[in-house]
């Protein structure tokens, strides 16, 4: 079996974010001139805790999957600090960083395209071990069972090919795959969006049955809310490449502060008919600005529904606003006053978080 | 025109059959069901479950070969489409029974514009001219939400975002007003916002013109939202059906009343752990001849093994009117059932 580890009773974070940008350039006309970025992750700042999950939610677009990448360095920030376990990844050498890989691993949305279809089940989820251990042949085909155990694949698969296995199967190979060498970090990079609904529930299962045993932290990176409550500790609502809104799971799905996080979880439909009926959604109107051209002022200002003059000039900062809760909007702290338009609605939506 | 008192469509016994060179697939397995005027009919199942595969078979959408439809009716108005010559076909499809596919990009033509592809099925079947048919084609974008309308019509599908392209599509299926819209997954690909405003605009624009919808989705919390009625298919059969408030509220199969449990919820208590389905959909390689969800059901017993169970009523009303179930087991009464 894997060593569980006794829990961390460390109190610095084990990840640290800060002010992460991550900007693609775009090259354009017939000398190919650099003319302007993509602002996929544009001023990111968060911690993640060991053991803990944070969950990443946003719409497709909102550069979620980019601070995942950046995170681990799959991509070369543009700025900002990720510390890891006390070191910077943003600027370890490229040695450092091979040594550091094993400690931070990722599992990938798409399990068909991650996986390589013409090596066999025991070579993928030991691949990791030829680049980073001297075992023994012997020593890695045990703990390649192992991992094969732990994931709940049986150990006669072992030289079966991926294109053999279903989804929800290959998903666990990638899993298997991630734990290899003992991570600390696993970045979860939408790991159930490609799978049915009967087999996601056996997804998240073993990737919090692992958490419990290995003391895991997980970043995870989702579209799917409700998944996201039942997963995460805290959650970070992303728009546009800015964070807008980073609370505990509950206060945020109780009452969420940012006006974009509050329609986002009104948008997500509940499957009981009787709640459905009750509740009140909050349909917001056109489409999330280009992250080439985003707005002068708050990301959201096109399209919030409680847009005061302030927010088309000056981004807000994210702040801590309550304990433990941190929003970027002019609402907070000097909330009242500034000349909200559309006040009856405000009003009416404020409840909208506890309506049930 | 047609009876008003009968269903708008009536599906007996369909059955359709993929030929492959590995053997047969039996995808959709006698499957049964009606539509009434007005009503939205919601379809749920997995990937493999067959509902795509019956929606594509009643239009005669499928490729055939491989595809075989080897028996069944599928009555719309009281005219049987499986025995349409195509040219009679074509006169159906787009007219009367509109289409919304699930991937707004893939199914949309990139080389004309959108004008152009709203008005080829007005020009096609109602015979209109290019100017009445432009007007037409304005009226159905406003319908749709799509400002600037008339601007839009010489815009290309690439210069809309997906939220918008599937207006274009809606409106295109609602062109020539049809008796039956039959929708594929038309949110599954569009992000919650902006599934919110076509959820929103569906509702809006079945007020307006009452038209019947069959809509297809393995989405459970959409169905709530927007459902009459909602049929759950597994292994290319119908295993349940029921009024919307009555299927979540008093859930008979237990691939439903598990389905039910696997999704965490939005609000409301929190799930210690996630109920799981073990195991895994069966491969439709042969005709069922016992239950198809037996290796995944643990009400699982002997007549499982032995016979694909039949539907059967369980409120007295005749198999289809009412709620329904193919099961050989007999759930505990509702109260007993957990409902949050």
């Amino acid at each position: 079996m894997l060593d569980a580890r006794p829990a961390p009773v460390t109190t610095a974070p084990l990840i640290q974010v800060e002010d992460l940008k991550m900007h693609f350039p775009i090259y354009s006309g017939i000398l190919r001139r650099h003319t302007g970025d993509v602002k996929a992750v544009d001023g990111v700042s968060f911690f993640i805790n060991a053991g803990e999950t944070l969950g990443l939610v946003g719409e497709s677009g909102c550069g979620k999957s980019t601070v995942g990448r950046a995170l681990l360095r799959l991509y070369e920030p543009t700025a900002g600090r990720v510390i890891i376990d006390g070191e910077d990844v943003a600027r370890l050498s490229p040695e450092a960083l091979r040594k550091k890989r094993p400690t931070m691993q990722m599992v990938f949305q798409d399990p068909q395209a991650s996986l390589n279809p013409r090596m066999t089940l025991s070579r993928i989820i030991g691949e990791p071990l030829d680049e980073h251990t001297d075992w023994t042949d012997k020593k890695k085909q045990d703990w390649i069972y192992e991992l094969m155990d732990s994931v709940g694949l049986n150990r006669r698969f072992a030289n079966r090919f991926p294109h053999e296995f279903s989804g929800g199967q290959r998903q666990r190979i990638g899993i298997a795959r991630a734990l290899a060498l003992n991570p600390k970090f696993i970045v979860c990079d939408e790991p159930i969006a490609a799978l049915d609904v009967s087999i996601q529930a056996q997804v998240v299962n073993l990737l919090e049955d692992l958490q419990d045993r290995l003391g895991l932290t997980y970043l995870f990176i989702s579209h799917d809310l409700s998944m996201v409550r039942h997963i995460a500790d805290r959650v970070a609502v992303m728009y546009l490449g800015k964070i807008a809104e980073l609370s505990p799971r509950d206060d945020l799905y109780a009452r969420p502060l940012h006006p974009y996080a509050e329609a986002l979880l009104s948008a997500v439909n509940e499957p009981d008919p009787v709640i459905a009926a009750k509740r009140r959604r909050i349909i917001l109107k056109g489409d999330v600005p280009s992250p080439a051209n985003p707005p002068l002022g708050c990301n959201f200002c096109t399209r919030c529904p409680r847009v005061m003059d302030i927010c088309r000039a000056v981004k807000p900062d994210l702040i801590e606003v309550e304990a433990g809760r941190f929003v970027a909007c002019h609402l907070y702290p000097t909330t009242a006053a500034a000349g909200s338009t559309g006040a009856p609605e405000a009003t009416e939506r404020n409840q909208q978080g506890v309506t049930r | 025109m047609a009876d008003r008192a009968l269903p708008v469509l009536e599906v007996k016994g369909l059955r359709t059959v993929f030929r492959t060179r590995g053997g047969e697939i039996h995808a959709v397995n006698d499957v049964s069901f009606h539509l009434e005027r007005g009503e939205l009919l919601g379809v749920v199942g997995e990937s493999g479950s067959g509902k795509s595969v019956t929606m594509m078979s009643l239009i005669r959408l499928l490729p055939a070969p491989p595809a075989d439809i080897r028996n069944g009716e599928v009555l719309l108005n009281g005219a049987d489409l499986l025995k349409m010559t195509p040219e009679e076909l074509r006169k159906v499809r787009g007219a009367k029974v509109g289409f919304v596919f699930q991937d707004p990009m893939t199914s949309l033509n990139p080389v004309f514009t959108i004008g152009n592809q709203i008005m080829e099925p007005l020009r096609a079947h109602m015979g209109m001219t290019k100017a009445e048919a432009e007007t037409r084609a304005v009226e159905l974008l406003d319908l749709v939400g799509i400002p600037d309308a008339r601007k839009r019509l010489k815009a290309y599908p690439h210069q809309f975002s997906g939220g918008m392209r599937q207006r274009v599509m809606i409106a295109i299926a609602l062109a020539c007003d049809p008796d039956v819209l039959i929708a594929d997954e038309p949110t599954t690909a569009l992000d919650v916002t902006i599934q919110a405003q076509i959820l929103e605009l569906v509702k809006e624009l079945r007020q307006k013109l009452g038209m019947a919808i069959i809509w297809i989705t393995h989405d459970l919390g959409v169905i709530a939202g927007i459902a009459d009625r909602v049929m759950v298919m597994y292994g290319g059969q119908v295993v349940e059906q029921a009024p919307v408030g009555e299927l979540f509220a008093n859930p008979q199969h237990p691939y439903t009343r598990a389905l039910l449990k696997t999704v965490p919820k939005i609000s409301g208590g929190r799930e210690a752990r996630l109920k799981v389905i073990e195991g895994q959909p069966p491969i439709l390689t042969q005709a069922l001849m016992a239950c198809p969800f037996r290796n995944r059901c643990e009400y699982r017993h002997e007549a499982c093994d032995k016979a694909n169970p039949a539907r059967r009523a369980i409120d007295g009303r005749p198999v289809g009117r009412g709620h329904d179930v193919a099961c050989h087991w007999h759930a505990p009464a509702a109260q007993e059932v957990e409902h949050a």
